[in-house]
């Protein structure tokens, strides 16, 4: 008889129970959990790390389970809405999100808290009418906009804003923000939207409009057949209170960028850097109504090479009336801005003037109604202006979408007007964002 | 020429630019022994000053008549902010429209999130509502972390006076007895009012009532009172037609007679229905500073108490 090595001893007993330890040896041989013993110390690590992630991966399953069949059927009367089912927790007990969080590969799902908080806007435009200058389509997904924001560590935070269009993707921006920096700064790096003013800051679905006004497209940015205007670029921000007298919010800012923004500003050499300056001021007038004037400035080289510069001043004023009771669903917001260009060329300088001044009233709880008159000299030659006048109706079913039509009727310097409809759809997905002011 | 006469011109204006700013720095804005407060509402507020004493200022940003998730973001809060020692929110996303953009462009590293001189009572206090099902926006504007409206039991007050008394101590221990002092008195009066508003409310145990906005989840947990509808069919929506007239059928299949109505809401469709079911419409304060006599915490409660006792004995004698 063959011995087996590892029991030679067993064998050696001739009494009635000898196969017993046979039989334990070789359960110990085939016993798969033997193998490992073999291997390295590292690997029984990774072994057993792999075993707890399962496990616990299968508690979760299972208290996800339970939940589910714990929570009762939302039974309710029909005029009750949706009050989630609920529990009470105890006073000062710890609380992360409740409920099970989804198990996806069986990663751990504490893992998903650090994620940043992240949104969708779909914006939807859609035109109709004649437009020999500038066509849009008749209908599109003008942009997919996806925001990622959360805190980056004690000392930062960060904003990313991926827009997608119908032709590719884009950082619209992307940029980290030091909130507490000695000095009162408030300090941002990244590619951002340059503070030249209200609407060069805002976001295509944040506008109280379809579409940018004329001055967006003639000074701002290259010309009228741009998709997105404004000025955008890579580069450092700081901005700090200053201080005023009584209750006066004074706010300057600094900006210098790398000196590339669509047409506006194009840098041939890496000393071809923009600037932008921006001081606002609002004051409270009455706890219903408030003002807010700010002048700006931007400078940078243009695309005749580095010894041309453009520059462009802006002053922009707003006031807002917004009644906290009594009348809780009236709201009404006037915005203008001026924008001067002064555009270096090699016979001369361009000095181009445009503006804008918009209204806008809340009519109910989800209505808006508006209109805004445009009126721009073109940057490159303002011999030539463009006007236009438009009325606007908002409806926000929810926080979370809105239905806007605006009636537009565009003078172009080319001697022909436009009479158009134009209509949007907004929808959010996601994280709860702030409400723009 | 003309580059380097532009590039030297740049330079000059970013320096004096520098320079500018940095001359104009504000000395420090901080009081040297007053702790100034800032809450997101006026209840905060009202507790803060009842710990706080003549130690500290002690200002809200949102007004008692307004609706808190809706706050203009305006930049005068950011001054406000920027001079705080200590922010008290209440958390669970009721600020969450405003507050963050007011929080990052304060310029203050004392009140930035979890910075000591930033408090979320929220943490503190006994909070309803917490989903425990997958929730989503067909639901309405949920708040996917529980009921925000804890103020309105006086119990969480307590708590949410412990919680405030605790920071005050950690950022002035120099007056720790003080702060302990006030909060012992404090506690002390609010079981004694407790024990009236108890009393108060006794014999309208188990009454039905419809309210505007689930803001009351705790405010009827605490007074045995039911809420068995609402005027918006879901939160944040407001009323549509067809959720009116079940409303309707609802009130008066179950002869409920009472709609409480959040000082911030239209009273157009509370009044509908009321007219139609025989109901009245009450105007509950959730907030201190809802109306002008309501100056602290306990005129709170005795005001909405003796409201709804009234409410009660017109309506359902």
């Amino acid at each position: 008889m063959r011995r087996l090595p590892m029991c030679p001893r067993f064998f050696a007993l001739q009494n009635s129970r000898r196969f017993t330890p046979v039989i334990v040896c070789l359960l110990f041989l085939f016993s798969p959990t033997i193998l490992p013993a073999q291997n390295t110390p590292d690997e029984q690590e990774a072994r057993l790390q792999a075993l707890e992630e399962r496990l616990r991966a299968l508690e979760a399953e299972l208290a996800a389970l339970k939940a589910a069949r714990e929570a009762p059927a939302p039974t309710q009367p029909p005029p009750t809405p949706a009050a989630p089912t609920v529990v009470q927790a105890p006073a000062g007990a710890p609380r992360g999100p409740s409920g099970p969080l989804p198990v996806y590969g069986g990663v751990t799902a504490l893992t998903k808290i650090f994620n940043p908080d992240i949104g969708i806007v779909g914006n939807f435009v859609g035109a109709a009418g004649r437009n020999r200058v500038n066509p849009r389509p008749s209908l599109s997904l003008q942009e997919s906009e996806v925001s990622l924001q959360a805190i980056v560590d004690p000392f930062a935070r960060a904003d990313f804003f991926l827009a997608i269009g119908e032709e590719g993707i884009e950082v619209e921006e992307g940029y980290i923000t030091f909130p507490t920096v000695p000095g009162g700064f408030l300090v941002k790096v990244g590619k951002m939207r340059a503070a030249f003013g209200r609407q060069n800051e805002w976001h295509n679905h944040s506008l109280p409009w379809v579409d940018r006004p004329l001055v967006a497209f003639n000074l701002l940015g290259g010309d009228l057949d741009e998709p997105d205007t404004g000025i955008k670029d890579a580069g450092l921000s700081a901005s700090r209170l200053l201080p005023a007298p009584g209750n006066l919010f004074l706010e300057a800012t600094a900006q210098i960028f790398r000196g590339d923004s669509g047409t506006l500003f194009q840098s041939s050499q890496r000393s071809d850097t923009a600037v932008v300056g921006r001081l606002r001021a609002f004051q409270d007038l009455t706890e219903s109504t408030n003002v807010e004037v700010g002048g700006s400035y931007a400078r940078g080289h243009n695309d005749f090479g580095t010894d041309f510069v453009t520059q462009l001043f802006g002053f922009d004023a707003t006031v807002r009336w917004k009644p906290l009771r009594g009348r809780p669903y009236r709201s009404f917001i006037s915005r203008t801005e001026l924008t001067w260009s002064r555009r270096q060329e090699p016979l001369g300088t361009e000095r181009a003037f445009g503006y804008f001044t918009s209204l806008e009233y809340q009519l109910a709880r989800r209505w808006f109604a508006g209109g805004r008159y445009d009126w721009s000299e073109r940057g490159r030659n303002a011999a030539e202006h463009d006007s236009s006048g438009s009325l606007l109706l908002t409806f926000w079913p929810s926080e979370f979408s809105a239905i806007r039509g605006q009636l537009r009727r565009t003078r172009f310097a080319e001697g022909t007007t436009a009479n158009e409809f134009l209509f949007q759809f907004l929808f959010t997905l996601g994280a709860h964002g702030a409400h723009p002011f | 020429m003309r580059a380097e006469r532009n590039r030297r011109r740049f330079w000059a204006g970013a320096a004096a630019l520098a320079v500018t700013l940095l001359a104009l720095s504000p000395p420090s804005l901080r009081a040297a022994s007053k702790l100034r407060v800032v809450t997101t509402i006026e209840d905060l507020a009202a507790l803060t000053r009842e710990i706080a004493g003549d130690r500290a200022r002690v200002e809200a940003i949102a007004r008692g008549y307004q609706n808190p998730h809706y706050v203009q973001a305006k930049p005068s809060f950011i001054l406000k902010l920027n001079r705080a020692d200590l922010l008290i929110l209440v958390g669970l996303q009721l600020e969450i429209g405003w507050l963050p953009p007011l929080i990052t462009q304060s310029r203050n590293p004392r009140v930035q999130i979890h910075a000591p001189g930033y408090l979320d009572v929220s943490q503190h206090a006994e909070i309803l509502e917490i989903p425990r099902v997958q929730i989503t926006r067909a639901m309405g504007d949920v708040h996917p972390l529980g009921n925000p409206h804890y103020w309105l039991d006086p119990e969480n007050g307590r708590r949410i006076a412990r919680a405030i008394l605790a920071k005050l101590t950690e950022l002035r221990p120099d007056d720790a007895d003080y702060f302990q002092q006030r909060f012992e008195d404090f506690s002390r009066r609010l079981s004694e009012a407790e024990k009236r508003w108890d009393e108060r409310m006794a014999p309208y145990r188990g009454r039905k009532v419809v309210t505007y906005h689930n803001s009351w989840p705790n405010f009827v947990h605490r007074f045995g009172l039911q809420v068995v509808g609402y005027v918006e069919p879901k939160p944040g929506i407001p009323p549509t037609p067809r959720h009116t007239l079940a409303l309707i059928n609802y009130m008066r299949a179950n002869n409920i007679k009472l709609i409480l109505v959040e000082p911030y809401f239209d009273l157009k469709t509370p009044r509908a229905v009321a007219r139609r079911t025989g109901a009245e419409v009450v105007v509950l304060l959730p907030s201190v500073g809802g109306e002008k006599e309501i100056t602290g915490y306990f005129k709170l409660f005795d005001y909405d108490v003796d409201l709804l006792r009234k409410a009660f004995d017109r309506t359902q004698p």
